[in-house]
């Protein structure tokens, strides 16, 4: 057996639902997971190895060939492409003679694109052999050129360079109200289970993962569907681009979160949980760790938790591997029992099918913290901030074209052009609201207010000033829900890469008429067939963007014939070098054959 | 039947661009009814008129994908003179049968059918300004031009050509029933 | 005989409304399997009566209730309201189908599955005359190492058929998805990645399932002639509710 692979195993005890977890642990050791480990894994786990391919293949944070020593993401959000990512990209690049998806000759240095990896507030980023980091600059991009030649381990790298900034910039309710550990969970007990979940229902708290269901009728339909096992799952893959509240709260309040999870669990009749974080913040890793290992200690967490007989519940950390997808619950769940993640039909819907099958409620973060607090003080409490049908507050991350990019906290209902002034934002053009699946406002829709019945939002709120290119914004978020789409079902996988491909003939000023048509049908056809919200949603930039920003468009169309959807000239490259002819005739001008 | 005045003609130019002629062929197999088409129909530059060059026409019919320079400056004339355009056929619509080189390199095609194939001796890759070079792939008509109406087929049917023909002719939009819709 | 009383009266089925036809179903079907049963198609791809729902193609895809939903993992129930027909649905169908042609490289005039295609015959049925999108024309492998059969990715549609087939009846799961997004792909159960090296038999389920080209008998080429082939002699509409009964009220269903 591989070097390293049985000890992986032995560590995940040969659990066929930590298979992510396997293969993660085999990037970790070897770079890669290699046709032969793929064998070996699916023969210790009992599963077929076209299954074990299939999960690997799935990831994009598995590799199934060798990469470079080094092997670095550079993040694709449009925030990162603000701050200058791409010429830092190309810089290092260069200095190793690379193109982009390359391994270096020796071996050393891959580099590649990847999806935002939530640092908007203090990009260009990269993850080097996983680990963020931000700030780039080109004295950074140096530095790390320097240590990559040199051959250190990145465990050895400085510590300044991987440090992680938090921009809390406005707190409101759910920052500044620290819960002491274990007062949530007594006032639970206290109150009982069926009492907690009333008190969760009449808070009116909704998802703050950005469909809005309410957390009250969902953990009350899991408490009341039958099943010996019933699960708590904290969706911690935060993967919309322009989001990065979630890392801020794992960082700050770890200990709310798995409070509100316990919560969940006495409220649920659940004795496991699990935190599913995103690849892109092992750093929290740590931090989330040892605060699971004080609550066990403190007995917060494991047997008879606050002395209570026969209440138990305790919390699994399981790493994401590069996914968006994944933040759909569906998709999460199938992730989190070591499979692609592929969101299921629905119904049956996880409330009563969830994680293997039985009841599960999944939450995101920033829900689960504030059913900590809505347990200790209670619904009414909870109700005073917000509007009638967007209770308590929601915590924003700012980033692109502002001052103060970093978190702000607001009570539901507060306009956009509030929290623009309050970031110091200038000239600006255009907000997009809840990342690419959501609202691209132009300014005349700045006084509109973010809240479940006005714009609603999961935390995402990116600002671009008058310099920027609409077109340009719009393209980066067709090219990031191509690289996202798990192609379970053909409207989101074809379409998706229909509209990054019209919508890279716009940009290299090959565009057409029909092109904007079809870029407009294409996205109707993906938002009303697709499977998930992934492909319900990848339009909606499309469609904002043709409605609101139409002369942008109309501004990158040569003229109004069809143009060729490629190169002519550049098609003929190969021949003329076959044939060593570069006549006229060798030749097909791209504007007039 | 009395007619007041004799409708103006349509004019017709056709050409087969990386195609086989086969579409062609199945024009020809409209047979005798090609008698009663040339009552509403003149045909300009074609296969079948040996002009060369088209005037200025209703209708162009274009067999055939594009797979190099020259299909592409027939093609680009033909959308200027014509005012409707069809593509006819499978290759004018996918690429087809020569498409399926498109996951070759064209450089290793033009090496193996020219320097290193079996039975080639002492051979060399033409470079005469006068043939046209390949394009990298081969391209259906729609990824150039604006493509009017599409007659699918390997080839179309006759009678989906002749329902075609007598449509437009007709001023309708042309109606394929089942059965004259025919991909092979 | 005996008499009918009321008692013994066959309990009416309960149905719903799909266009212009009521349509019965038992409690527990979806609404493409009431529907195939009752004589009416609803253009599918991906939805095989062997196995459970899928819903990947999107191809059955009605308006139910007001709502896109696919008709073949929606449960019947009685009083919906669906769709099928409407200029909008079939207009959406059409839609999908030709990003499957564009996806894929389908050269129909060159593959021994025409004629016998599900695609190509759902494409008939809709009045396809071009995959309107700019073809991707994505570099796609052949597999020929088997002794009995070809795989020929270029023309898969992704439906997971013969992966559902080999898992849940050959018990073999020979056959699974890799990759994700545009460059999802199948995979065969072998590290060599070669069909040859796999326990696959011609006469498994999964060889019987795909509905395009992509699975091949070897040695049984052109044996039926082009023109003579299942969708050459009756239209996918036809041929999908056969054996079905008469739809209900409809004196027999019409294409």
């Amino acid at each position: 057996m591989k070097r390293g692979l049985s000890e992986v195993l032995a560590g995940n005890a040969y659990d066929p639902t930590r298979l992510v977890q396997i293969l993660r642990g085999m990037m970790e050791l070897e770079g890669y997971i290699s046709p032969s480990v793929i064998t070996e894994i699916a023969a210790a786990l009992d599963l077929p190895r076209s299954a074990v391919e299939g999960v690997a293949g799935f990831y994009s944070f598995f590799e199934t060939e060798p990469r470079g020593r080094y092997r670095v993401h550079f993040s694709d959000n449009i925030t990162d492409e603000l701050q200058g990512s791409v010429e830092l990209r190309q810089r290092l690049l260069d200095a190793f003679h690379l193109e982009l998806g390359e391994v270096s000759r020796d071996g050393r240095l891959s580099v590649k694109l990847t999806s935002c990896t939530g640092m908007c507030d203090q990009g260009p980023a990269m993850l080097v052999n996983g680990r963020p980091i931000a700030r780039l600059t080109p004295a950074r991009i140096g530095a790390i050129c320097s240590l990559i030649r040199g051959g250190s381990p990145v465990d050895q790298w400085p510590e300044n360079l991987f440090t992680v900034d938090t921009h809390l910039e406005r707190a409101d309710r759910l920052l500044s109200t620290p819960i002491p550990p274990g007062a949530a969970i007594d006032a639970a007990l206290a109150r009982g289970a069926a009492e907690t979940l009333a008190v969760v229902r009449r808070s009116e708290l909704r998802g703050r993962g950005g469909a809005g269901f309410g957390t009250g009728q969902k953990w009350t339909a899991c408490a009341a569907a039958p099943g010996p096992d019933r699960y708590v799952v904290c969706n911690a893959d935060e993967g919309e681009p322009g989001t990065f509240k979630d890392r801020v709260l794992l960082m700050h309040h770890a200990d709310a979160l798995i409070e509100g999870m316990t919560v969940a669990g006495l409220a649920i009749g659940a004795r496991k949980g699990f935190i599913y974080l995103r690849a892109e913040y092992p750093f929290l890793k740590p931090t989330l760790e040892a605060t699971l290992a004080a609550r066990r200690a403190a007995g917060l967490l494991g047997k008879d938790i606050r002395g209570q007989r026969g209440f138990d519940f305790d919390v699994d950390l399981h790493m994401g591997a590069g996914a968006y997808v994944c933040g759909e619950e569906t998709a999460l769940l199938e992730s989190l029992e070591g499979r692609r993640g592929i969101p299921r039909n629905r119904p049956p819907y996880p409330v009563t099918h969830g994680y293997l099958g039985r009841p599960t409620v999944v939450n995101n973060v920033e829900t689960l913290i504030a059913t900590a607090q809505i347990a200790l003080f209670g619904d009414e409490w909870f109700r005073t901030l917000g509007t009638p049908r967007s209770a308590g507050t929601r915590v924003l991350s700012v980033s692109g074209d502002v001052a103060r990019p970093g978190i702000y906290e607001y009570p539901f209902g507060v306009t956009v052009s509030q929290v623009l002034a309050d970031a110091g934002a200038e000239r600006t053009q255009a907000v997009q609201v809840s990342g690419p699946s959501g609202t691209l406002l132009a300014r005349k829709e700045f006084g509109r207010r973010i809240a479940f019945e006005d714009v609603p939002s999961a935390g995402a709120f990116m600002v671009f000033d008058e310099s920027r290119d609409m077109v340009r914004v719009v393209d980066n978020f067709a090219r990031f829900f191509a690289h996202e789409s798990c192609g379970f079902c053909t409207p989101c996988r074809v379409g998706t890469t229909l509209v990054k491909q019209m919508m890279g003939h716009l940009v290299a000023g090959q565009g057409s008429r029909r092109h904007l048509k079809d870029l407009a049908r294409v996205s109707k056809v993906m938002k009303q067939t697709s499977q998930c919200g992934l492909g319900g949603t990848a339009g909606n930039p499309i469609l904002d963007g043709l409605e609101k920003f139409e002369p942008a468009f109309y501004g990158r169309l040569p003229s109004l014939e069809v143009r060729p959807v490629f190169d002519l000239d550049a098609s003929l490259a190969p021949a003329r070098e076959a044939t060593g002819r570069d006549d006229a005739g060798a030749h097909l001008d791209p504007e007039r054959g | 039947m009395t007619t007041v005045a004799p409708k103006r003609k349509l004019r017709v130019a056709t050409t087969s661009l990386a195609g086989c002629f086969g579409c062609h062929m199945s024009l020809l197999d409209i047979d005798e009814r090609l008698v009663d088409l040339l009552d509403h129909i003149e045909l300009d530059s074609s296969p079948l008129t040996d002009i060369k060059s088209p005037g200025m026409c209703d209708l162009g019919i274009i067999e055939g994908g594009l797979c190099n320079a020259e299909n592409v400056h027939v093609l680009r004339h033909m959308r200027e003179r014509c005012r409707v355009l069809v593509a006819l056929g499978a290759c004018a619509i996918t690429g087809g049968l020569p498409a399926q080189r498109n996951h070759l390199d064209i450089r290793d095609c033009l090496q193996t059918v020219y320097m290193t194939g079996v039975g080639v001796h002492r051979g060399f890759i033409p470079n005469d300004p006068e043939l046209p070079l390949p394009l990298d792939k081969v391209h259906p008509l729609h990824d150039v031009v604006k493509v009017d109406y599409f007659l699918p087929g390997c080839p179309p049917p006759a009678e989906a050509i002749w329902q075609l023909l007598t449509d437009l002719v007709a001023g309708r939009t042309p109606q394929l029933g089942h059965g004259l819709i025919h991909y092979d | 005989m005996m008499p009918p009383t009321p008692t013994a009266a066959p309990v009416p089925r309960p149905t719903f409304q799909l266009d212009d036809h009521q349509v019965p179903f038992t409690p527990g079907q979806t609404v493409i399997q009431a529907a195939l049963a009752a004589g009416i198609y609803i253009p599918h791809l991906c939805h095989h009566p062997d196995f459970a729902p899928h819903g990947s193609c999107k191809v059955c895809t009605c308006r139910i209730n007001g709502r896109m939903a696919t008709s073949c993992t929606f449960p019947a129930a009685e009083g919906l309201q669906v769709e099928s027909e409407a200029p909008e649905v079939q207009a959406l169908r059409r839609d999908l189908v030709q990003f499957l042609f564009t996806e894929g490289n389908h050269f129909c005039p060159s593959c021994e599955q025409s004629g016998d295609c599900k695609l190509q015959a759902v494409a008939y049925d809709l009045g396809l005359l071009t995959g309107h999108y700019n073809p991707l024309f994505p570099d796609r492998p052949v597999d020929a190492s088997h002794s009995d059969v070809l795989l020929d990715t270029n023309r898969c549609i992704l439906c997971e058929l013969c992966v559902r087939a080999s898992a849940t009846m050959d018990g073999k799961s020979i056959f699974a998805l890799s990759g994700r997004g545009i460059t999802k792909h199948l995979v065969v159960n072998a590290e060599s990645g070669r069909l040859g090296d796999t326990i696959l038999a011609v006469t498994d389920k999964a060889m019987s399932v795909c509905p395009v080209g992509a699975l091949i008998r070897k040695r049984q080429g052109f044996r039926v002639p082009i023109g003579q082939r299942t969708y050459d002699a009756a239209p996918i509409r036809e041929i999908a509710v056969q054996g079905a009964a008469t739809a209900p009220g409809t004196g027999g269903q019409t294409p």
